[in-house]
C-alpha cells in the first residue's frame, strides 16, 4: 500500500512538472495580462521585467473585455463582449475552461470570498453566476425593471458580504443582489436617477457610485445604511450650460478616490469632479484636455491619471492630488484605451490600440521605462486586482 | 482627380442619385480611416462587430427597412436623449451616406 501511494505521489509529480513544461515554482505577484481587443488573445506579463511572457488565443470578441482574478491570484476569468467567459492559469498559460454565458456582456466580478463569478449583461439584461471552480451556472437576476422590461446592466461591482452591487441603464435604477446563497440571490432595488452609466465602489466597500448620464450628477447608495436608499451628488455640475458631445462613454472604477476625495469624470464637460469622500460635497472641479474616459488613483493616492475620449484619445495628463493641478501630459500613443498601476505604483503601463503598443511610464520622474508591440491592446489588469474589493 | 479615379466616382454619383440625393463616394484612403473609426470609435458603444452594446446593433437586419435620411441625419447631428453624439465635426454628409450605405449591405472588415 505504501508503495502504492509513493507511486501514485511520483506519477503526480512527474504529471504537475510536465504540465508546467519544467516551469519554475513562482508566485503570481507580478504578473497580469492585456487584452488584445481585436485579434481574440490575451498577452500574458510580467511586471517585473516588463515584458510578455506568453499569448494565448480563442477567447472569442474581446472588444471591451474585463478581468477579475482569483483569491489565490492565479487565474484570470476574463468576461468577453461576445457572452465568453474564460478562466485562464497564469502559471501555465493556458485556458482552463471556457463558456458561452450570453449573447452581449459587458464584464464582471468575483465575490468577497472568491467562490463566485458574475457576468452582467446586455443581452439579455441582467446577471449571472457562476461557480469560480467550474463555471457552472448557479443562478440570475434577469434586470426586467418593470413586466416584460429588461434592462442592460452597467457597473458591476462586488460588495462585502458576497453581494454585487449594479446600475441598470434603461432602469435608471441601482440593484444591490445578495449571494449569501448562490442558488437564491435575494435583490433590493434603489432608485438612482436618468441613465446610470457606469458604477463603482469606494476601495473600503461602503459607497456605491452610479455616474449618470441623462442628467448632471452622481446616484450615491450608502452599503452600511441602504435602507437610506441613493441620493444624488454632484448634481447640476453642469450649471445648465450646453453639454458638449461624448464620443466614448467614461468608465467607473474603483481607484477614483484619492488623498479623501473622490476624483470623477464629467459628462459632457472636459473636466475631472472632485468631491469630499465624507461629505460628498464639490470642493474644485480640474479643467483637463478633452472628455475624461478613466479618471484613476496611483495606489497612494498621490496621482490621478486620466486618458480621453475621442479625438482627445492620444493625450494623458497626471493631476496631482495635494495641489489639485495638473502637472504632467503625455502622449504616449494613437488611442489610448487604458492604464494601470503596478502593485505599489511606482510604474503605469498604458494601451495605445492604434500604435499596437504597451507604454510603461515611471509614475515620479514621468520617463518611459520600456514598451512592447501588443496587437490593439485595450484593458491591462494586473493580478494586484486579487486582493480587491468592489472589482 | 485622376481618370481611373473619376469613372468609379461619377459612377457613384449617378448611382446614389437613383437611390437618394447624389452623393460622392470617398477617396480608397478616406475609405480606411472611416472603416476604422466605425469599428473602433462607433464600436466603443455599437461594438466591434457592430453587434450592439450601450448602443443598437448596426448590423444589415437590424437597419434593414430604416429611412436612409434619418440614419444619416443621426450620425451627423446626433439623437437627443440617447448617448449619440454629433459626428458632422468629424464626418461630411456624404462620408455618412457612405457608412451608411456599407452599414445596410454590411460593414467591411
Amino acid at each position: 500500500m505504501k508503495s502504492i501511494t509513493r507511486l501514485f505521489f511520483a506519477g503526480l509529480l512527474l504529471t504537475l512538472l510536465s504540465a508546467c513544461g519544467g516551469m519554475q515554482v513562482r508566485g503570481t505577484g507580478d504578473l497580469g495580462l492585456v487584452i488584445e481587443r481585436a485579434s481574440g488573445h490575451v498577452t500574458l506579463v510580467n511586471t517585473s521585467i516588463r515584458k510578455p511572457y506568453a499569448r494565448i488565443g480563442g477567447l472569442g470578441d474581446l472588444s471591451h473585455a474585463s478581468v477579475v482574478y482569483s483569491r489565490d491570484a492565479r487565474y484570470a476569468f476574463i468576461f468577453g463582449r461576445d457572452g465568453g467567459l474564460s478562466k485562464v492559469d497564469l502559471l501555465e498559460a493556458r485556458v482552463v475552461k471556457r463558456v458561452m454565458q450570453s449573447g452581449n456582456a459587458i464584464g464582471g466580478s468575483i465575490s468577497q470570498d472568491g467562490r463566485i463569478v458574475v457576468a452582467q449583461n446586455y443581452t439579455p439584461g441582467g446577471i449571472k453566476a457562476f461557480d469560480a471552480e467550474t463555471l457552472e451556472l448557479l443562478s440570475e437576476v434577469p434586470a426586467e425593471y418593470e413586466p416584460g422590461r429588461f434592462s442592460k446592466v452597467v457597473g458591476l461591482a462586488d460588495v462585502p458580504g458576497n453581494k454585487f452591487a449594479y446600475a441598470l441603464f434603461d432602469g435608471g435604477e441601482i440593484w444591490v443582489s445578495d449571494f449569501s446563497d448562490p442558488k437564491r440571490p435575494v435583490t433590493r432595488r434603489f432608485p438612482a436617477g436618468l441613465q446610470p452609466y457606469d458604477g463603482l465602489v469606494t476601495p473600503d466597500g461602503r459607497h456605491y457610485l452610479a455616474g449618470l448620464f441623462g442628467e448632471d450628477g452622481i446616484a450615491l447608495l450608502d452599503l452600511w445604511q441602504p435602507e437610506k436608499g441613493a441620493r444624488k451628488i454632484l448634481e447640476k455640475y453642469g450649471r445648465g450650460e450646453e453639454k458638449l458631445p461624448v464620443f466614448k462613454m467614461p468608465h467607473l472604477r474603483g481607484w477614483s478616490v484619492a488623498a479623501g476625495r473622490a476624483w470623477l469624470p464629467a459628462i459632457g464637460r472636459h473636466e475631472v469632479l472632485v468631491a469630499d469622500a465624507t461629505t460628498w460635497k464639490e470642493t474644485a472641479r480640474v479643467a483637463v484636455k478633452g472628455q475624461p474616459v478613466f479618471v484613476m488613483a496611483s495606489p497612494d493616492g498621490r496621482q490621478i491619471w486620466v486618458n480621453f475620449a475621442f479625438p482627445d484619445n492620444g493625450w494623458v495628463q497626471v493631476i496631482d492630488t495635494l495641489t489639485g493641478k495638473v502637472v504632467q501630459t503625455l502622449q504616449p500613443g494613437k488611442a489610448v484605451l487604458h492604464m494601470e498601476f503596478t502593485p505599489r505604483g511606482e510604474a503605469v503601463w498604458i494601451s495605445a490600440r492604434d500604435d499596437n503598443r504597451v507604454v510603461i511610464y515611471d509614475t515620479r520622474t514621468f520617463r518611459q521605462l520600456g514598451d512592447f508591440d501588443v496587437h490593439a491592446p485595450s484593458g491591462i489588469f494586473f493580478t494586484s486586482r486579487a486582493a480587491r474589493i468592489g472589482l | 482627380m485622376s481618370s481611373s479615379a473619376f469613372l468609379p466616382a461619377l459612377l457613384a454619383i449617378l448611382l446614389g442619385g437613383l437611390a437618394t440625393a447624389a452623393w460622392a463616394e470617398p477617396p480608397a484612403a478616406r475609405q480606411k480611416e472611416l472603416i476604422h473609426l466605425v469599428r473602433q470609435d462607433c464600436g466603443s458603444c455599437h461594438g466591434l462587430t457592430l453587434q450592439g452594446g450601450l448602443g443598437p446593433a448596426l448590423l444589415p437586419a437590424t437597419l434593414a427597412g430604416k429611412p436612409v435620411e434619418g440614419l444619416v441625419a443621426t450620425i451627423i447631428g446626433g439623437r437627443t436623449g440617447t448617448p449619440m453624439p454629433p459626428w458632422h465635426r468629424f464626418l461630411t454628409e456624404d462620408e455618412a451616406q457612405w457608412i451608411v450605405a456599407k452599414l445596410m449591405a454590411g460593414f467591411p472588415e
